[in-house]
């Protein structure tokens, strides 16, 4: 065995992780870490981005406190930033709602912390050649909206397909850079997102077993594809949306 | 918000189902109309009208409207 051999090692490279205070985002700066990566970190949540710092074992790491929906923390966001092999836009919000009761507030909401903050930072990383040539980028999109429409996921659901159809444009105008974007499209993970009580614990535990290989997804079970996505071993994917669903929307 | 509006109100996010069976004493999950979804929009019903957010327990927990109703008061005072 040759026990160098890792095509998913992100040694070398440094990676901007938002959302990196809970959920997935966490879980995914921890991995990218373990694999070698200079982090760079942020989320809204003091306490809890501190917490995630603290797990970080990386040659290099920083952490900026930013809530990316606010202009004036976008933009200094992004000033802030190193020169980026890659970057995974997990910071994300979701409701559930059924769709009568959809009002373009609600909507409003949801997409401006979906997908017009994500996307407005992937602009500026780009416009700004903050996003090395050769970078790659992965959005957290979901099951949601383009695999699977399960009543009351219509508000949050219409915000990760919105989120999945930019992803492919900008695979396409960014290979110019040969950087790559593909997103992740998760089914139900066991995050603090889905513990808020819209849903009781009764119910999950039902839907859970809606999923062919039995359970709800945990956190490393996405952060493991955002690996694969990072790192060399998918040089030659863009534009891809990976499913990791548990076999849910088969 | 008083219980009759109220009932009027729980009454709306049924489709199939005689409103002559809805009254405070209704076991409403023992009606055949009643789902997920149901309780899904029960619960944005009570944020829209009553301005109170409920959860999926309280709904769990409550086994007549007067019961909810209860609970969505009570949650208004506080």
């Amino acid at each position: 065995m040759d026990t160098n051999y890792n095509p998913f090692s992100l040694e070398g490279k440094t990676i901007l992780v938002t959302g990196a205070s809970s959920g997935l985002g966490q879980a995914t700066a921890i991995a990218c870490a373990r694999m070698g990566a200079n982090m760079v970190i942020t989320g809204r949540n003091a306490e809890r981005l501190q917490e995630t710092f603290n797990q970080i074992d990386a040659p290099s790491k920083v952490q900026t406190l930013a809530d990316i929906t606010v202009k004036d923390d976008l933009e200094r966001l992004v000033a802030s930033l190193p020169p980026l092999d890659g970057a995974v836009l997990c910071a994300g919000n979701s409701t559930t709602l059924p769709l009568q009761f959809g009002t373009r507030e609600k909507f409003d909401e949801m997409f401006e912390v979906n997908f017009f903050a994500p996307i407005e930072l992937l602009r500026l990383m780009y416009k700004k050649k903050v996003l090395q040539k050769g970078a790659s980028v992965v959005i957290i999109a979901s099951i949601g909206g383009t695999h699977s429409f399960m009543p009351g996921n219509g508000v949050y659901g219409a915000s990760k397909a919105a989120l999945n159809s930019v992803m492919k444009y900008a695979a396409r105008e960014y290979a110019s850079r040969k950087i790559r974007v593909n997103s992740i499209c998760p089914g139900m993970v066991d995050t603090p997102l889905i513990h808020r009580g819209t849903i009781t614990e009764e119910q999950l535990a039902e839907d859970a077993k809606r999923y062919p290989l039995g359970r709800y997804g945990h956190p490393e079970d996405i952060a493991n594809g955002a690996l694969y996505l990072l790192s060399d071993a998918s040089s030659w994917l863009t534009g891809h949306d990976l499913v990791i669903d548990g076999g849910f929307s088969i | 918000m008083e219980i009759q509006e109220f009932i009027e109100n729980f009454a709306a996010q049924f489709d199939d189902t005689d409103e002559a069976l809805f009254t405070a004493d209704t076991k409403f999950k023992e009606l055949d109309e009643w789902s997920s979804l149901t309780a899904l929009s029960i619960i944005a019903m009570v944020d829209d009208e009553c301005d109170v957010i409920i959860k999926g327990n309280d709904i769990l927990n409550s086994d007549t409207i007067q019961d909810l109703f209860n609970v969505v008061v009570k949650k208004q005072k506080k």
